[in-house]
Formats: structure tokens, sequence, C-alpha cells
């Protein structure tokens, strides 16, 4: 147990931090989706060239080509979070389709989509849920048929955020028909902008619309555009389907509601008394805190034996479970602290914080239930963490 | 940067619990609570190891670790509800001696801890945990006269650790003049606690002021280090049971019901490891952290310890309930952890006293 970095790694940190103070006029407004702004791919540009984004990615796809480590990928998060620097662009075409391509992608679909992809110019979404194809993905229906060199594609997905704005769309289609479940599913790009494509927003409880519905039909579709091979596409998908379950548990964000809740309660005031000096929130906020620094350091253990290349089995299943639904209990607790003022929303007078605390209270429902259901975690830790049975099958009808 | 243990403390860690698999089944376990006694053979097997001088340097004839040493000891003695003592004489008294004992007092005591040959007792309760019953300790010149409640590894102590009402620490041999010895009996039968009565009974003083919270904080790291392993233990108990025991023609274990109650226990109390271990280690490394993160390891222990003791029986049905399983063993051992040094509220209060979040 050594929680203090290395030399190097402080070099390092000295040097990100640096970068960042000499940059502090450039810095974009933060990257809240959809199509980015100049300033923004500028600032995509630099990070790039400095290694402060695409950090591992081979120079040749555009990346800057730099081994992997995960210490200094912390660092950088760490640092960008302290100076409170705009990281690099996210979404789902860099987190999840990049490490796709550069795993099973052919060298043409690198060449030709993973630098741009980088860069900002070409924005993914993600085609995979439909309304009948949730936590059993396998059983999506959207279909391709085979017509020359192409797939003519219909059917509907769900769930597709940034759809209105994206370029392209790395899509879950069977197009083998004959073949079981999990073996008749192709994954296959292709551009939003090709006839057929009609995207519906879908307006969630929040009242905005993080999400849409796409309808495709008749929508011709090179065959070369498969990534993986035919009927390829579930495994291909679930290697992708653990960056995210990655993503939705992160620590620090836990940690950074706690410490704005802190503050909330020392800042508001019921009667005249502060509200930490209601016993029974203090109570709960230092329940809350005991769990926040549980997960914070969990983060750190899996971080260090990622960095060794171990594999920690249950510790590391659990993550997603845990993380999203400690969020979800801090946004449920700043809401009770806050008490009649938690429920103002839209532009209410009193508003506090513009609504983020119902709002993330309401959306981070949807991540609990997004990326593998709570129930679907619970099924990965007992079978895979504890090796417990699967449930029969049943038969037929 | 590295958050985990190394090789030598794996090592260790492992030939603890292989010594325990040998010669603490759980058969012995009840041999000794129905006797209600320290298991003498068991208490020898840790000596072998070393395990009573963990921490007390190697002049003394100790080992010389460090408190994540000392915590995974207590979370292999927990996995094997190890009717020994520990928490009190193999952490707390030393310590103690360690941080305010004078030259004089170390090499008297602490060689004949280290070797094994004593064991010592830990009288604290009552200026952590609250003063119940009337109980509390006045010390003045040089003499201890009131009670003191939840004295910890009681049986046998040949002195003990108390606190005095003003958070000074004293050494009181066991025999002293004025001292009567009242045991405690708890749910536990795998440790012993008793209540210690003074009537002007003659104490030698702890010099250093600031070692009662070194104690506290050790003493919550080591009970919220044994909950983790005798709550590691009964999800294995259930996980085991469930892959064994049908109904419906069907291992329990394959009912998503029984999966995500074992899931749950999982996922909950995996988190706490990392707690446990960053709580030990800011005891040596990191003293800023020490005490809040010592306070939220008992305390998330406390509550999580106690939905696996509950969950891990339900798991079992029926027959999780029975003496013949001898799973209560460590249902009581967490339920007794839980209280001990102050329940979850109380050190949750305790820990927002610290932030300046309360007034003491």
């Amino acid at each position: 147990m050594d929680l203090a970095y290395s030399k190097k790694y402080e070099d390092f940190r000295a040097e990100t931090r640096a970068f960042l103070e000499r940059h502090r006029t450039d810095f974009p407004k933060p990257y809240g989706g959809g199509r980015p702004s100049a300033e923004m791919l500028a600032w995509q540009k630099r990070l790039i060239e400095n290694g402060y984004a695409a950090r591992t990615i081979p120079r040749e796809y555009g990346g800057y080509g730099a081994d992997p480590d995960i210490l200094k990928s912390r660092i950088i998060a760490e640092e960008f979070t302290r100076a409170k620097a705009p990281t690099g662009l996210a979404g789902q075409g860099i987190s999840m389709l990049v490490p796709t391509l550069l795993d099973v992608g052919s060298e043409e679909q690198k060449r030709q989509y993973i630098a741009p992809t980088l860069r900002g110019e070409i924005i993914w979404c993600q085609g995979y849920s439909e309304p009948g194809a949730g936590s059993d993905l396998a059983s999506l229906q959207t279909r391709g048929v085979e017509d020359g060199d192409d797939f003519i594609i219909n059917g509907q997905k769900i769930w597709t955020s940034t759809a209105q704005s994206a370029d392209m769309i790395f899509c879950l289609v069977r197009t083998e028909s004959e073949r079981a479940k999990h073996q008749g599913i192709s994954y296959i790009l292709f551009s939003m902008k090709t006839p057929g494509i009609e995207v519906r927003p879908l307006k969630t409880m929040t009242g905005n619309a993080e999400f849409n519905e796409v309808f495709f039909t008749d929508v011709r579709v090179p065959q070369r555009n498969v990534v993986g091979g035919r009927g390829q596409g579930w495994f291909v998908a679930n290697a992708t389907l653990k960056h995210e379950r990655g993503m939705l548990g992160d620590p620090n964000a836990a940690s950074a509601r706690l410490h704005a809740i802190i503050e909330l309660m020392k800042e508001e005031t019921v009667g005249g008394q502060r509200l930490l000096d209601d016993p029974v929130l203090r109570d709960r906020l230092m329940q809350l805190q005991g769990r926040v620094m549980a997960m914070q350091f969990h983060g750190l253990r899996l971080l260090t034996a990622a960095a060794a290349g171990n594999d920690v089995g249950l510790a590391r299943l659990i993550v997603k479970l845990e993380g999203c639904e400690l969020n979800h209990q801090l946004a449920a607790f700043a809401i009770d602290v806050l008490g009649e003022l938690g429920v103002l929303y839209h532009d209410s007078p009193h508003l506090r914080a513009n609504g983020f605390w119902q709002r993330a209270y309401m959306f981070d429902l949807g991540l609990i239930i997004g990326g593998g259901t709570a129930q679907i975690q619970k099924n990965i830790i007992a079978e895979r963490g504890l090796g417990m049975p699967r449930e029969p099958k049943l038969a037929r009808e | 940067m590295e958050f985990g243990l190394d090789y030598d403390q794996k090592l260790m860690q492992d030939s603890v619990n292989r010594a325990l698999d040998r010669v603490c089944p759980l058969d012995r376990v009840r041999e000794a609570a129905d006797a209600n006694e320290i298991a003498e053979d068991v208490w020898l097997a840790l000596v072998e190891l070393g395990i009573p001088g963990l921490l007390i340097p190697e002049q003394f004839g100790g080992v010389g670790l460090k408190l994540l040493d000392a915590a995974l000891v207590s979370e292999a003695l927990g996995r094997h509800v190890a009717p020994v003592p520990f928490v009190a004489s193999c952490v707390m008294a030393p310590l103690a001696l360690l941080h305010a004992g004078s030259p004089a007092q170390q090499s008297k005591w602490l060689p004949k801890l280290a070797a094994g040959e004593i064991t010592a007792g830990v009288a604290i309760s009552e200026q952590i945990a609250g003063a119940r019953d009337g109980c509390g300790v006045i010390a003045k010149d040089g003499r201890l006269n009131g009670r003191a409640m939840f004295a910890m590894d009681f049986d046998d102590a040949a002195f003990f650790i108390v606190a005095d009402t003003e958070n000074k620490l004293h050494l009181v041999g066991a025999t002293a003049k004025g001292i009567t010895e009242n045991p405690l009996t708890t749910i536990d039968l795998t440790r012993s606690l008793g209540e210690l009565s003074f009537t002007d009974v003659e104490a030698e003083p702890l010099a250093h002021g600031n070692a009662l919270a070194a104690l506290r904080d050790a003493g919550w790291t080591m009970l919220a280090a044994d909950t983790l392993g005798a709550g590691w233990q009964m999800i294995e108990k259930a996980v085991d049971y469930s892959k064994d025991r049908k109904q419906f023609d069907r291992v329990i274990g394959s009912f998503q019901a029984v999966k995500h109650l074992c899931a749950e226990m999982a996922a909950e109390l995996e988190p706490g490891r990392s707690l446990v271990w960053y709580a030990a280690h800011a005891f040596d490394a990191i003293p800023s952290d020490a005490s809040v993160s010592a306070a939220h390891a008992k305390s998330y222990l406390s509550e999580i310890g106690r939905f696996v003791a509950r969950t891990a029986t339900e798991v079992h049905g029926g027959i999780g309930i029975t003496d013949l399983l001898g799973l209560h063993f460590w249902f009581k051992r967490i339920g007794l952890n839980r209280q001990l040094l102050g329940g979850p509220e109380r050190v949750r209060h305790l820990a927002a006293v610290m932030q300046g979040f309360a007034a003491a």
C-alpha cells in the first residue's frame, strides 16, 4: 500500500498542470453532446497533439500513440477536474466505437473512421436497444435483408441519444434470420443521412428529450460496412458494452456530489437553523460520506489492479450497480435536504442549482436501468462473480 | 501509487487463514463457546505465527508490522469466528503502551504480550460509546474509583488499559487491590467482555494525552475488519448452500430471488474491504485521515454486516436459524462488532464532530 505517486508520475502531473495553466484562456465551454463548437474542435485538436485526449490510440489512426498507462490517465482526469478544464470530446463514438474498431475493425474501416471521429468531425449514435429488445438485447428484430452488395434495413431503435445530431450510427441488425438468436446479428456502420431514416425525439420524465427513437424504412447500406464479420455483431457489441459499464459508475462524480451537498447544508437554513445542524440529516450525510469513501477507495483498488494487469473478478462487476445507485441516493438526499424547495423545477422562483438535483434524480434512474439494468447486473454478479447457476431455459412453446 | 496488499501481506493472511482452517473449525468454536472459554490451542497457533506481537517492535520481541497487517489478521479471525483475544490484547493494549507508555512500562509488558505469555484487556467504552448505568472511572492522585463496562478481552487479562472520565489512560494490574471483575455475557460467546469495579485502586498513568483517539481508531478498524471476514464467510456459506439445496426440482441458487440476495450482499460488502484497508493504512501513514476513515469503516461494516448476517441466514431457509448449522456464531459475532465501541449512529456522530459538522 503506497498512495504516493512516484517521481515519473509527479513530473507528469506537473507537466499536465503547466499545460492547463498555459492554455487557460483557450478553454471552450464544456461539451454537452451533439455537434461540437469550433472552439471545442480546436481544443480537441490541441488535446490530441499533447496527449490529453485519444492518448493511447495509435498515431496512424489519428491518436497520440502513447503506451497505455492507467495512472497517467487518472492524473489527467484529476488535473482537468482540478483546473475546471473541459476534457476532450466524449460520446459513444469515441468511448465505444473507436475501441471496437481498433479491436475488430478492418484496416479500411480504421483508416476511414477513427481519425475523424477523434477530431470530432464525425458524431456517432448507438443503435442497440429496441422496443422489444431491452435486457434481452439479442432478441432484436431490426432486419437487414441481402440485396446485391447491400443490406436493406427495416425496423426501429430506441434510447438512441445524440441521434438528432449524429452523422453516423453503429447499429445492431439481424442479417442472418435463419441462424440462432446470438449468431444472426451484424454490427453495421452507416450514415444517418441515408434515405429512409427518421429520428423522433423521446422526451423523458426530466422534461428533456435526452433520447430518440430511430425508424428505418428500406434503408440501403453496403455490406462492406459490417464490422467484425456477418453474424458476429453480438460478440462485437458485448466487447463495447464493457466500456460503457465502466463509464457509468464514476466514483469521482459521487464525490463531487457529496461536496456540493455539504456546501448546501452549510448555506441553506430552515427556520434560521443551518441544515447541517439537523442531527437526522447530518446522520444521513455521514452514511453517504462513508459509502462515497468506500466506492472511491474501491476505485483506487481497481485502478491498481488494472495497472498491474490483474483481474479482480467480482470487485469489478459490482461497480455499475453500486456506483449508479450511490449517485442516485445522493441526488435523493439533496432533494430531502432542500425539503419543499427541493420540488421546485423548471424556471420557478426560489429554484436551487437550476433544478439540478431533481433532474439528476430522475435522469439517474435511467442510468440504473440503462447499460444493463440493476437486475441484470445482479445476475452477472451472482453468475460470474459468485459462480451461481444460470436460470434454466424454459422449453420452447 | 498502489492501493492493495503486497506479496508479504497476502502470504501472511494466507498462513493465518490456513492455520485457523486447521485448528479452528466450527466444532472447536462450538466447544469453546459452550465452555465459555478462550480456545487455548487456537491461541497457541496464533502465538506460533507471532500474531500477539504483530504490532510490537522487534526490540520487544515482536514483529513490528502495521495496522493494515493487523486488519488482515482480524479479518481472518472474523472469518473463523475464532474464540481468542485479539482486538484489545494484540492491538489496542500494545498501541497504548507504544503511544503513551513509559520505557519502563514498555519493557515490562511488551515482551510478555509479544510472546503470548499474557493477554491484556482494554476498558474505554464509556469514553467512546458513552456511559451507561452510571459507569465511568474517576482518577485522582493515582487512584481509580468507579466502574467500567464492556472491557474487551476480559478473561484472563493480566492487566487492563482503562480510560478515565477525562480521557486519560491508566494501566491497572488485574489483581490490584480494590478491583472487582464481573464477566458480562453477550450474544457472542466467542469473545469475552466484562465489567470492572474500582474502589481506590492504584493505577499507573500512561503519559501521552492523545492515545485514546489512536486506540479508538485502531479498535474501530479491527472490529470492521472482523465483520468483513465474518460477513464474507456468511456469503460464501449462503452461496454454497444455494448451489446444493434443491426445491421445485432445481437448486435454489438458480432462482433469481436467491441470486439477487447473494449479489446484493457481495456488492455491498466488497467496497467495505477497500474502506478497511484505507483506514488501517491511514492509521500509520495518513494521520489527517485516520479518525474519519476509521469511523466510516466501523459504521459502514456495521450497517452492511447486519444486512449480510440476516440475509445470508435467510438464504439458508429454516436450517439457517438452527443451532445445529452454527451460522449463528457469525451472525452474533457481527452483532457484537456493531455495538462495541459505539453503534453506527454514535460513530457517525463522532465522525461529524471530527470534521467540524457537529458540536461534541
